[in-house]
């Protein structure tokens, strides 16, 4: 990315966060009016290249609709405007809006490309998880630890989800945005997922990486995501491809812990997952055995920033 | 007249201009384009309003979070059966309604070439979306794997399986004849003197757009009996089990679709470029590079399908390939779009309801190309992709694009048609009640869909309460609004002030010189040169 192409991108998002914060900090609600920054290098990028295409968006609009503006309102006919109608044709003014755009259009290819190519790189993964769509749930595998779990709407949106069921949705905590075991994965890790389905097409999004894949039965899938390190936390997600009667009660939720945490994490999970004989339950460590409940506290929870998470 | 006989009868059937035959056979028989036309329209209203009603289904839905009306499978086949019917009966159907009453009078030609195939070609519809509607009441109910029916999840319905699968094949012959007759009329039915580049830009747009149907519409019918032989003879052309690939269904699916969008917008541009300069007082700015610049978007059109799915996982080379394909689309649009705004330049300009919908689509069709310019850039697109954010992008350019170019060219030609000026009073109602609905309605789905909700949901997490609301709000305003344009037609035809030959001053083209209202047979002996060469001061 050249120097110039970096510092219109920064002024942009500058400028564009200046102008958004407000919007941002109010949670819920109002609030929301555009793309999460996200936790990842990678959804900074996407971030700025969104930020950089809808600036050009405005200033073209700007231009486009101030003429046009302009045009309805100074060539009425009830202010005695009179038509040219000589004026039919300009080669010069007809090269000059071809040219232009092809210009603006090359701008935003530069970075789109950059950006492009850096998502592509799966090289050097340290950590590869298998996740399959299934109707409608998720299965997640740690490849390297054995450890495998499946991934479902928590119990109480469950409840308050079915038609008619008189509980508000307002009273139910991530209402739709829960599981009973989230993905676990630690911080400042590259992390692969190989996506794949049982039964039909899911798509595995979680807004805060900037990332979306579909899961297709009989191809894998990879998608790629590195937390940064003050990003620990909880990020939530949805399944994004239509899929059936349930497609809109599939959520995806990360739960992104510091390394030791994920280690003492990954002990436990083995641990629980090991013959019982074998068990181990010394770990000094708040971390529960087996899939956690979603109510699990995350240790570093406390001191986790409030992270831009797809709940606004 | 039954004394009379036969030799006299004809003799008056040959002078009379007006003669046709009365009741149910005018139409079940008919053979004339304005008769054509008037069915194609009135059916793409009905449907408009049968998937109107199911978008109503669906706002009201999502009004708030929770389920308070309809189950989640139902809802599904509410916005799979919503598309269907908005795409295929109403805004298609609309067009080949317009087309077929104005291209025999842009053109200088009594009637459209095939007259036989016309009339086949608007009946088979009726059939087709019978068969479209009735999945509602089978078991399993109606389709709800959305209406661009990806496999494996397609191949899961019910019995609405076959009958959705040979709506479509009805559909896409209806489509296929109903262009063929546009390209034969424009091919060989032009008045002595109606050079191509002569043609009003309405006929450019259409002969494009058949073109573009006949390439696809052939495309989609393979790829639904391919869906077809895979649910029932056992092949696995879409079935990885089998060896299959479901990726591919999608690339078969969007090479159709994406021409398809163009088929929906491009006769817009036509009836654009005519309303502007009538009202601008002002002959269209870059007439030929306005032809051309069509003609771009159309080739464009078949080389950018994969942007539709550019999550499915293709190689980096790719996707971009279709990242810059879909990016010079830009190009040939904005030069459609400066060329408009260069015919309002030093004109003189009046705002009748024709003149409204056509710069509200200027303004709104915009905001839809600046979205569809964001979801191009591939990175970005990883967020924007399956979010509401594509729901707003698409109904921007469909609802204040191609639907308010329809209503643009009903209000605009209605007097032409029926010898009767609309209320334009009520005209005006209406076009701000739309105007203002569809923003309130869709320009919120931009939020939704950026901070986070994905679309074809029942259901929503609370963040995205309000602008759903707000949106729900817009629905209603917009929905209820389309029953004062029928009611503005209605009362229009039955008692509207007589309208003069040539009610818009700045009106061109020979649809203009034909009497008011239109003869029965458009143009019997062809227009003179002198009278082509007025019309084609575009």
């Amino acid at each position: 990315m050249n120097q110039s192409v970096r510092t219109k991108l920064a002024a942009a998002a500058a400028l564009a966060s200046a102008m958004l914060a407000p919007a941002a900090q109010a949670d819920g609600g109002w609030g929301g009016l555009n793309m999460p920054v996200g936790v990842t290098e990678l959804s900074k990028q996407i971030y700025d290249l969104h930020m950089l295409i809808f600036w050009v968006c405005v200033i073209i609009g700007v231009v486009v609709f101030g003429v046009m503006a302009y045009s309805i309102f100074a060539f009425r006919r009830s202010q005695g405007a009179v038509p040219d109608t000589t004026m039919v044709h300009s080669t010069k003014a007809e090269i000059i809006w071809t040219v232009i755009p092809v210009l603006i259009l090359v701008v935003m290819a530069v970075p789109a490309t950059r950006t492009l190519i850096a998502i592509e790189d799966t090289r050097n993964t340290e950590l590869s998880i298998k996740v399959t769509g299934y109707q409608w749930k998720w299965q997640y595998e740690y490849l390297d630890d054995g450890i495998s779990f499946f991934s479902t709407l928590d119990s109480k949106s469950n409840e308050a989800r079915q038609l008619e069921s008189g509980i508000d949705p307002n009273t139910v905590e991530d209402y739709l945005l829960n599981v009973d075991n989230p993905l676990v994965v630690p911080v400042d890790t590259k992390v692969r997922l190989l996506l794949t389905s049982q039964d039909v097409i899911h798509a595995w999004w979680v807004p805060a990486f900037g990332m979306k894949k579909d899961a297709i039965p009989g191809f894998v899938n990879e998608l790629w995501f590195k937390v940064d390190t003050s990003k620990v936390g909880t990020y939530r997600g949805q399944c994004a491809e239509i899929c059936g009667r349930d497609h809109g009660f599939m959520p995806v939720v990360v739960k992104v812990l510091s390394k030791p945490d994920y280690a003492a994490w990954l002990a436990a999970q083995k641990a629980a997952a090991a013959p019982p004989a074998d068990a181990a339950p010394a770990e000094a460590t708040p971390v529960e055995a087996a899939p956690a409940d979603a109510a699990a506290e995350v240790p570093a929870q406390a001191s986790a920033p409030v992270a831009v998470t797809p709940r606004g | 007249m039954a004394n009379t006989n036969h030799a006299h009868d004809a003799h008056a059937a040959h002078d009379d201009h007006s003669h046709k035959p009365h009741g149910w056979r005018r139409w079940v028989y008919a053979t004339n384009h304005k008769d054509i036309g008037t069915m194609y329209l009135v059916f793409a209203c009905v449907m408009f309003f049968m998937g109107g009603a199911m978008a109503l289904v669906i706002r009201a839905e999502l009004f708030q979070p929770g389920l308070q009306f309809v189950d989640p499978g139902f809802f599904n086949s509410m916005t799979t059966m919503h598309a269907l019917l908005m795409i295929f009966g109403a805004v298609m159907p609309a067009w080949t309604g317009l087309a077929n009453w104005m291209i025999p009078m842009q053109i200088g030609a009594p009637d459209m070439a095939l007259p036989r195939l016309n009339n086949f070609s608007f009946w088979i519809l009726p059939f087709a979306f019978t068969l479209l509607l009735l999945t509602l009441f089978v078991p399993g109910g109606a389709p709800a794997g959305g209406w661009t029916l990806y496999p494996p999840l397609s191949v899961q319905a019910g019995d609405s399986f076959p009958l959705t699968i040979f709506a479509i094949h009805l559909m896409g012959a209806s489509s296929i004849l109903g262009a063929i007759n546009v390209v034969v009329t424009v091919m060989n039915m032009r008045a002595p003197g109606m050079g191509l580049l002569r043609m009003p830009l309405f006929c450019w747009t259409w002969l494009i757009t058949a073109y573009l149907l006949i390439a696809v519409m052939p495309v989609l019918a393979g790829a639904v009996t391919m869906l077809l032989t895979d649910h029932f003879f056992g092949t696995s052309f879409f079935s990885a089990a089998g060896g299959g690939d479901p990726v591919m269904f999608q690339h078969i699916f969007w090479f159709f679709g994406h021409p398809e969008v163009y088929i929906l917008i491009l006769p817009a541009f036509g009836i654009v470029s005519e309303i502007i300069p009538t009202f601008s007082r002002k002959p269209l700015f870059g007439y030929e590079s306005m032809v051309y610049a069509s003609a771009s978007i159309a080739f464009l059109s078949f080389i950018v399908w994969a942007h539709h799915m550019f999550t499915v996982g293709m190689p980096l080379a790719g996707q971009l390939f279709f990242m810059l394909s879909t990016m010079m689309i830009a190009v040939p649009t904005g030069v459609k779009v400066f060329n408009w705004c260069a015919t309002m330049w030093k004109g003189s300009l009046t705002f009748e309801t024709p003149m409204l919908f056509a710069l509200s689509f200027l303004f709104l069709f915009t905001i839809g190309g600046f979205s569809g310019l964001m979801l191009a850039i591939v990175p970005a697109d990883f967020q924007y992709h399956d979010s509401y954010f594509v729901v707003a992008h698409f109904h921007y350019v469909l609802v204040p694009g191609a639907v308010f170019a329809i209503m643009a060219g009903v209000y605009y030609w209605l007097p032409k048609w029926t010898g009767r000026m609309y209320n334009e009073t009520l005209g005006k109602w209406h076009f701000w009640l739309s105007t203002i609905g569809v923003n309130i309605l869709f320009f919120p789905q931009h939020f939704l869909g950026l901070a986070g909700m994905p679309r074809r949901i029942p259901d929503y997490s609370t963040q995205f309460a309000d602008w759903n609301m707000v949106s729900s709000i817009g629905a209603f305003i917009f929905g209820f609004s389309q029953l004062l344009f029928v009611y503005v037609i209605w009362s229009a035809v039955r008692s509207g002030e007589k309208a003069p030959a040539r009610p818009w001053e700045g009106a061109h083209g020979l649809d203009w010189e034909l009497p008011t209202p239109a003869p029965y047979h458009s143009w019997e002996t062809p227009p003179s040169p002198q009278l082509i060469a007025r019309g084609a001061e575009h």
